[in-house]
């Protein structure tokens, strides 16, 4: 298991469709992949838990991934979560 | 196939008008014109524009407008209408038609047909039943059933599942309109309606069953003549390379005779109750069409909270 704090860089934040895409990029993983914001985990390739979220830019989450592919899908995720556009 | 014209005799056989010169063989006249005229400017002797392809309906004021005219008048301007060779006249409100007129039409090969109704009524309903009988048609293939209304259109490669999905929506209460073969009428700008060839009409093939006829097994509720076409679902085996839809937000559509309509793509999985999708994707697109979206609202939400949670970052910041 991996953990690792990421600061979000979208420049909207985690709004709907940004989810949508995350969900996607999560989804291509076998790890089990879950999202810490505030007080709440959440998995990361469930759509309807990553939008009760609402995570703004610049603040930060801890994504804990587990399984074969641990170590590329933290590197996935954290490319889509801190690209600038 | 899209016709290009329709007889007289089937005009007045579908609206109940009479024929006034039962001389004049109505089957021998097409109307190939949606469009009628009501003739009065050419009774007043302006000609100019007179499109004498079209059907002339003469109502009450062409009729009054007659009556102020002496004998040699009336006689005049009728035979100048006559001599223009319209294919024919509809006289409404059961008016007598003016003296000449029918054998000036007997003369001209001009039908006269009578109705009771009043003139707006009859230039509406000829308008309408002309331009249906002229709609251009495409014919495709998939099966279309009515859902809570709304007029569903199921598509997808043979064999995946459509007459098959067609009869668990008709046991669920909807109605089946075609299966496999749909004509597709555009009978207006943006409405499109489907109806089954009438030789296979109600008629569903199930594979490893044959052919099952849906109206006597389940009654007259359980089928529709035709529908409108509200959406199409496209069924789709499942590829896992490919993302579907998952929140509804942007809409895909289909062209059908340059009618743009709504398309779903459904991945099929075992297990995937294919008729309670159909069911609340149909009540969903009504939901939308009266004005709430629930992807938009979502959508929505989630932007608030993030709004929310940077207010509140920049507080304690």
């Amino acid at each position: 298991m991996i953990k690792k704090e990421i600061k979000i860089e979208l420049a909207k934040g985690l709004e709907a469709r940004p989810v949508a895409v995350f969900v996607q990029v999560a989804s291509q993983f076998d790890s089990s992949i879950f999202v810490e914001y505030r007080d709440k985990r959440v998995n990361a390739k469930s759509i309807m838990g990553m939008m009760s979220l609402g995570i703004a830019q610049g603040e930060k989450v801890v994504i804990a991934a587990e399984g074969a592919d641990e170590a590329e899908a933290i590197k996935g995720i954290e490319k889509y979560l801190t690209a600038k556009e | 196939m899209t016709r290009q014209y329709v007889t007289l005799q089937e005009l007045a056989d579908k609206l109940g008008y009479s024929n006034l010169t039962p001389e004049l063989d109505l089957n021998q006249v097409q109307v190939r014109h949606r469009a009628i005229n009501r003739p009065a400017f050419q009774l007043a002797g302006f000609y100019d524009y007179f499109d004498n392809k079209r059907l002339q309906v003469m109502g009450r004021a062409e009729d009054m407008y007659i009556q102020t005219l002496t004998n040699e008048e009336r006689k005049e301007r009728l035979e100048k209408m006559f001599s223009y060779k319209f294919p024919g006249l509809i006289i409404a409100r059961g008016i007598q038609p003016p003296p000449e007129v029918l054998s000036l039409a007997k003369e001209h090969h001009i039908p006269v047909l009578s109705t009771e109704h009043s003139t707006a009524l009859v230039i509406v309903e000829i308008i309408r039943w002309i331009n249906r009988q002229l709609a251009p048609t495409e014919t495709i293939s998939g099966v279309l059933v009515d859902v809570f209304g709304e007029g569903i259109l199921i598509t997808g490669d043979s064999g995946i599942g459509k007459s098959e999905t067609a009869i668990e929506l008709v046991k669920r209460g909807h109605r089946l309109v075609a299966d496999d073969v749909i004509e597709i009428l555009k009978i207006s700008e943006d409405v499109l309606i489907g109806q089954a060839p009438e030789i296979t009409r109600h008629m569903v093939e199930l594979r490893g069953i044959g052919v099952v006829d849906i109206k006597s097994l389940y009654g007259v509720e359980s089928v529709m003549e035709f529908s409108g076409i509200s959406m199409i679902i496209n069924l789709e085996e499942w590829n896992g390379q490919l993302s579907y839809d998952r929140l509804g937000l942007n809409e895909e559509y289909q062209e059908i005779l340059g009618v743009k309509v709504v398309k779903h793509t459904i991945p099929i999985r075992p297990g995937r109750n294919l008729a309670i999708i159909i069911e609340t994707a149909a009540v969903n697109h009504r939901q939308k069409q009266m004005g709430y979206n629930a992807a938009q609202a979502l959508c929505d939400r989630v932007t608030e909270e993030i709004i929310a949670h940077r207010e509140e970052n920049e507080q304690e910041g």
